[in-house]
């Protein structure tokens, strides 16, 4: 749920939260929240984690729903004296408090400091090892993700400084340190040090270990699960953050530990699961690794597909269809600069063309509208990127907050520009098996010595480097030249019977199952 | 490296390498990464991850950004063509920065070697030599990526075609292909028209056609779930 307001801030600039001041009493607590405060506390002493998910997922959304829509909960000081004062306890609750606060009501200045302040706290009692709790790890990827976004939140807060009033300004000055790009990337990576998850996962694959087979969770001797999840999450957190600052391989570099070439913890969170693979993704198609980047959209936006139904309930649903959307535009994006649609499931592929047909195609013409395009798709589907700096007063107050991202998209519409003429080659090399360079010339209307380096441009762009500095081939259509001679291979991919024949199987076992169930009388 | 001497023979002795991978987010570091570019100048070497790590300190603090540094990275990402360094290195400089006058001649050679352009490549080269000859093996480096492309490309390169890619010609040309002739498995042969040709190495890139086909095997999870029906 931490992001599904991701987009555009400014939309919810307009408000401010004196408004709903006028009814909200922040000391006044509902008896229902008196019991849902009451019962959640115990059953975190009580270490029941199936309860405390229930109520973290179906009574706080509820009690949301019915009381709080866009007001903010009861403030933590009004409900400590139910739960023992208990510390941690209320650094749990104000962690909710401000997610909730933030996707629903403006936050104010001062309510961002104290959040960050909140998280350094829980942060730091987690990573001092004194906590014993189990906690969801619905929960624990929503803190990772939350702070991702409201550190992304922020940046973009005090990139806007125009329309900010004196007071705003004094307090950004004031609290410098507040979602410090230092502190943020720290505590993520002081979680994933703490927390030993990559030597874990390492001893997993000795056999030494059991992570993925229990989630992280410890059911035998009941420790707790709750520094190595953060530290779990805080890789995928950091792949995120290091996209957002438009660092693409070190980003990669993060998630090295977690193999997402196989289902994992990563996997059983959608959120996680969205988030990591968008960012691969993302992260791929900017790195030129195209195959990759197709794969895994491909792999996951079936799986979105064939699961979408389950979580229509859930409050993530809404994020789970934008970040849908959005990956099917980067989709997009990669097949028209990597044209291997086999890569592509046919549900997936369906999909796709019902939505982007037309634009690809006039994506390959590459003149002024299809610049226009990749502009629309890769704007509307990228990450929020920030700039990381704190404002600089002594100049002018002016709003840099697209500055960024217009950097991240100039970069790539270059790199189109660079490939714009390899479609119209590709296109006469499905025709031929061979070609005299002279005649290709005269067909694509450039000269010869034009030619041969729009060929090199077409062999270096089809050629990519992969993680490990190998030379990755992803031309479905190539060549070589001998001479003045091109010569044409089209690789086809041998048809996977195999995989036909046991798909079709498993389809009339389940259509005789279904026939079995049908009574005719 | 500041951190060896505070308490002598006691404290491990960084790298910067393992300052980088240790402590990644450390403003601290900065001095050393700056002194670590021009070490990787001087003698030869390349890190990725400590020129980005640089990069990312300066998009943090960017009043700490030296403009010949920046400059220097970029001149080494060039030399890692074809790997995508030199773009990955642009993604972190701000805008304002890139369009200095040196920086924009580092992005139209980088974008000529992108697109195979090695004729213009060189004269603009030509016209920039203060700043690029001081980088010991920036010339070799773009030869070797020069004929890193051609190899993905042609079987045999008629001789004016590579001439032209490497920028050298004449005598010194003759003794470069002889050096290739020697270590690389290159070899010589008489085109039609009687012109001279360089026949490369076989690899699956200029023969496709090696590339092995992939097998139609089905991975044993998924017969699996065939088994109970067929059971």
């Amino acid at each position: 749920m931490a992001s599904a307001y991701d987009y555009d801030d400014s939309s919810h600039e307009g408000r401010d939260s004196s408004h709903e001041g006028l009814e909200y009493d922040p000391n006044y607590v509902p008896d229902a929240v008196k019991t849902f405060v009451v019962h959640l506390y115990r059953q975190i002493r009580d270490k029941n984690v199936y309860e405390i998910h229930q109520m973290y997922e179906g009574s706080f959304q509820l009690l949301t729903e019915r009381m709080f829509r866009d007001t903010p909960w009861p403030s933590v000081e009004a409900v400590a004296s139910y739960v023992d004062n208990d510390h941690v306890f209320c650094m749990l609750y104000k962690e909710m408090w401000f997610r909730h606060l933030f996707a629903r009501v403006m936050p104010t200045g001062m309510q961002r400091v104290e959040s960050w302040d909140n998280y350094c706290n829980l942060f730091g009692v987690v990573l001092h090892g004194v906590v014993n709790m189990q906690l969801p790890n619905q929960w624990l990827w929503d803190m990772v993700d939350e702070f991702v976004y409201q550190f992304q939140s922020y940046c973009q807060y005090r990139s806007k400084l125009k329309s900010r009033s004196h007071e705003e300004l004094q307090l950004i000055r004031q609290y410098d340190q507040a979602w410090n790009v230092y502190g943020v990337l720290n505590y993520l990576q002081a979680l994933v040090e703490k927390s030993t998850i990559i030597q874990i996962l390492e001893r997993e694959k000795e056999g030494l270990e059991i992570f993925t087979a229990t989630d992280g969770y410890d059911y035998d001797n009941g420790s707790s699960n709750v520094l190595k999840m953060l530290g779990y999450y805080s890789m995928i957190g950091l792949l995120r953050v290091h996209c957002l600052l438009g660092d693409y391989s070190t980003g990669l570099k993060c998630l090295v530990p977690i193999d997402i070439s196989q289902q994992g913890v990563y996997t059983t969170i959608i959120g996680s699961h969205i988030t990591t693979i968008y960012h691969y993704g993302f992260a791929s198609l900017m790195l030129r690794r195209y195959v990759d980047a197709i794969q895994e959209f491909n792999k996951v936006l079936l799986y979105i597909l064939k699961t979408k139904q389950f979580h229509q309930k859930s409050p993530q649903y809404d994020q789970i269809l934008k970040k849908n959307e959005q990956m099917f535009a980067l989709l997009a994006l990669s097949l028209s600069l990597c044209p291997q649609v086999k890569l592509v499931e046919e549900n997936v592929n369906n999909h796709l063309r019902e939505k982007y047909n037309d634009k690809m195609l006039r994506m390959q013409r590459y003149d002024d509208e299809a610049y226009s395009l990749y502009d629309e798709l890769f704007s509307y589907a990228c990450p929020k990127f920030i700039t990381p700096s704190a404002p600089v007063f002594d100049e002018p107050l002016g709003n840099y907050n697209q500055d960024a991202y217009r950097l991240q998209l100039k970069l790539f519409l270059f790199e189109v520009k660079q490939q714009q003429l390899l479609s119209g080659v590709r296109n006469f090399l499905k025709l031929y098996s061979s070609i005299s360079i002279g005649k290709l010339a005269t067909y694509i209307e450039v000269d010869e010595p034009t030619l041969r380096t729009v060929l090199m441009t077409y062999k270096h762009k089809t050629h990519a480097v992969n993680s490990k500095g190998n030379i990755i081939s992803h031309a479905d259509i190539d060549f070589y030249i001998v001479e003045d001679v091109l010569h044409i291979i089209e690789s086809k991919p041998a048809k996977r019977y195999g995989d036909y024949f046991i798909k079709q199987i498993l389809k009339y076992e389940g259509l005789i199952t279904e026939l079995e169930r049908v009574r005719l009388d | 490296m500041g951190a060896q001497t505070e308490n002598g023979a006691q404290k491990k002795v960084y790298t910067v390498e393992e300052l980088v991978a240790v402590n990644p987010y450390n403003p601290d570091i900065l001095p050393d990464l700056e002194n670590y570019i021009n070490d990787q100048v001087s003698s030869q070497k390349y890190s990725l991850d400590a020129n980005l790590c640089l990069l990312r300190l300066y998009q943090f603090q960017p009043t700490r950004m030296s403009i010949k540094i920046v400059a220097q990275i970029l001149i080494k990402a060039l030399m890692a063509m074809p790997a995508p360094d030199f773009n990955l290195c642009l993604f972190l400089i701000p805008e304002r920065v890139q369009v200095e006058e040196q920086f924009k001649m580092l992005i139209l050679l980088s974008h000529y070697l992108e697109t195979g352009r090695f004729r213009q490549f060189w004269d603009e080269a030509a016209k920039n030599r203060s700043m690029l000859e001081i980088i010991p093996g920036f010339e070799k480096a773009v030869q070797a990526y020069a004929i890193h492309v051609l190899s993905l490309t042609y079987q045999k390169v008629p001789r004016t075609i590579l001439a032209e890619a490497v920028n050298i010609e004449g005598p010194a040309l003759d003794k470069f292909i002889e050096h290739h002739v020697a270590n690389d498995g290159w070899t010589l042969e008489t085109g039609r028209g009687r012109s001279l040709l360089v026949v490369f190495p076989q690899n699956e890139f200029n023969h496709p056609d090696m590339k092995r086909k992939s097998k139609d095997a089905v991975p044993l999870e998924h017969v699996v779930k065939v088994f109970p029906i067929l059971g």
